[in-house]
């Protein structure tokens, strides 16, 4: 039983957290509600003036926007599915008796300790370089053209560097996921008779139900606002083909310096974000009840 | 017969096994590679693989230059500073709220977690603004600030998880006993939450050190950390791909070696518990 000694040293505790935790969500997020409604230029400094929702109406007509919301939801998507249609059959793999299993282990959490900036650069000019990286190399070797990678296919280029990125992650918890599963239970499924198959989508696939749903809504939360393997790749181009919505919101801040259409595509940014936000956090409150 | 079919099984995932984690692994190895190699022959093609010309000079470069050194201790500064006044800050919060619960403690740790999904570019504008007129752009103190706030509520879950695995009859046993709060803090919880406390700290240090969002954004040179030093070698020429290797591998070595010792506490701290 918590004494009142207790209680009151325990609140005190969790205050500066607490304090500082709303003031970094509240103040922010208040001056990005306000400028959004504001016609406010970096570039023509004293000018601002209240326009109302205009710059909501810019950005989101705006035919940047629905290209860069396309180009977001590709890239999501598409490293999503990579991710967990590599990473189930590469944690099955790795949950079974392996000669040398932890280093194999190692090699395959590696890439998420790169610094994205790192394996943005190494994947560009070491490996997608259209003459001299070792995908062309490969390529030539069975005698195949090798892809211009950021001039013919930026979108999927980028796509590839970011799952490379996110495979381990989803990996290493559909991993921890598998080892926590009942082995009687398969063992005793095996007795009765069931194949391997039938053991997988019956016992195991159900099991990795939930850690799925988990590493998809947290990527998400991540891949939305991908940007350093933008930034330092392609800058967004060719065009606009590799712009997605945090790039473009950066652009139209630092680039362009356009503080009010960029605080309402920042404002579009986080209510993507909490749509998918708000079903993560009930899931992990759920967990928390247990 | 049974014992065949267990090795012949054993030798077909142990090769499958090293395969891709061969493939996943060889962006790094060939990256480690070229870092030895001479700039002509980093652009050779076609590319040479083991016998080549090696060479440390790239690395006796990148160190003689005094930007990387600079760029580095910025890394370590930020990082290591951002990280330690999280746990500052965290420890007494998490240390409340798995100890002394109230009917609220819920509802505020999943109110922690929502900020944590806040994107950064939601608040890139004001932050820079800010940043702008309080004189932080480009400076370490802005960064630490910054990065310390971000990681908070993943710094709280963590340690709150740890935390909240420590029996608490070992706690009421020491009170009968007649030890003090500050006497059970140093005697009893501090032993059983040190491993807690160590991942956490790893943890938090490799995602402060890998963070590209905010400096990117808010530093360019006096401040910027090697995130920041490698994207400036993003320029389209070709010249420079040993050199980027040599500086790349260090940027990420430590790092890659102290996450090894940190998988499994990953996993823990990224899905805030709800995959253990």
């Amino acid at each position: 039983m918590a004494t009142q000694q207790t209680q009151v040293l325990g609140r005190a505790l969790l205050t500066p957290a607490v304090a500082l935790l709303f003031v970094w969500m509240i103040v922010p997020l208040a001056m990005t509600i306000y400028f959004s409604t504001l016609h406010y230029s970096l570039l023509d400094p004293g000018t601002e003036s209240f326009v109302g929702l205009e710059n909501f109406r810019y950005f989101l007509t705006d035919p940047a926007f629905l290209t860069s919301l396309r180009n977001t939801l590709v890239l999501v998507g598409s490293v999503l599915a990579i991710t967990i249609l590599l990473g189930t059959p590469l944690a099955l793999l790795l949950d079974q008796p392996v000669v040398g299993r932890n280093i194999v282990r190692l090699m395959v959490i590696a890439p998420f300790f790169v610094m994205p900036t790192v394996s943005a650069l190494v994947w560009k000019n070491l490996l997608m370089h259209p003459v001299s990286g070792l995908f062309a190399f490969f390529a030539k070797l069975v005698g195949a053209t090798p892809i211009d990678w950021f001039t013919d296919a930026p979108l999927l280029a980028v796509i590839l560097i970011v799952a490379w990125q996110w495979l381990p992650f989803a990996t290493l918890i559909l991993l921890t996921a598998l080892q926590s599963q009942d082995e009687e239970q398969k063992e005793a499924a095996e007795m009765d008779g069931a194949g391997a198959l039938s053991t997988f989508i019956y016992l195991t696939l159900p099991h990795l139900a939930r850690p799925i749903t988990v590493v998809i809504l947290i990527e998400t939360i991540f891949l939305l606002t991908v940007f350093a393997e933008i930034f330092v790749t392609t800058g967004g181009g060719p065009g606009l083909q590799t712009t997605n919505i945090a790039f473009l919101i950066y652009s139209q801040a630092l680039i362009q310096f356009d503080v009010g259409n960029a605080s309402a595509g920042g404002l579009v940014a986080v209510v993507i974000a909490n749509i998918v936000a708000f079903f993560l956090v009930r899931i992990i409150g759920r967990n928390l009840e247990a | 017969m049974a014992r065949k079919v267990t090795s012949r099984r054993l030798m077909v995932s142990t090769a499958a096994a090293w395969l891709f984690g061969f493939l996943i692994f060889l962006p790094i190895l060939w990256m480690v590679l070229t870092s030895f190699k001479t700039e002509l022959e980093a652009f050779a093609m076609p590319p040479t693989f083991l016998l080549f010309h090696w060479t440390t000079e790239n690395y006796a470069t990148v160190q003689s230059r005094s930007d990387y050194v600079h760029h580095a201790l910025n890394s370590i500064m930020v990082a290591g500073g951002s990280t330690l006044i999280a746990m500052l800050i965290a420890v007494p919060a998490a240390w409340s709220m798995a100890f002394a619960p109230t009917k609220r403690t819920k509802d505020i740790l999943l109110w922690m977690l929502s900020t944590k999904m806040m994107p950064p570019v939601g608040v890139l504008v004001p932050i820079y603004l800010i940043y702008r007129d309080f004189g932080l752009l480009d400076t370490r103190a802005g960064l630490i600030l910054i990065l310390c706030l971000g990681n908070l509520p993943i710094v709280i879950w963590m340690l709150f998880t740890y935390f909240k695995e420590i029996p608490k009859d070992i706690l009421e046993a020491a009170r009968m006993d007649g030890a003090t709060i500050g006497r059970e803090l140093v005697y009893v919880l501090a032993p059983m939450a040190v491993p807690g406390l160590a991942s956490t700290l790893l943890l938090n240090f490799i995602l402060a050190w890998n963070e590209a969002f905010w400096t990117l954004n808010l530093s360019t040179l006096d401040a910027a950390p090697l995130t920041v030093f490698i994207a400036s070698y993003s320029s389209p020429e070709g010249l420079f791909w040993a050199k980027l290797s040599a500086a790349s591998t260090l940027a990420i070595a430590p790092i890659i070696i102290l996450g090894w010792f940190t998988q499994r506490q990953l996993v823990r701290g990224l899905t805030f518990g709800a995959v253990k």
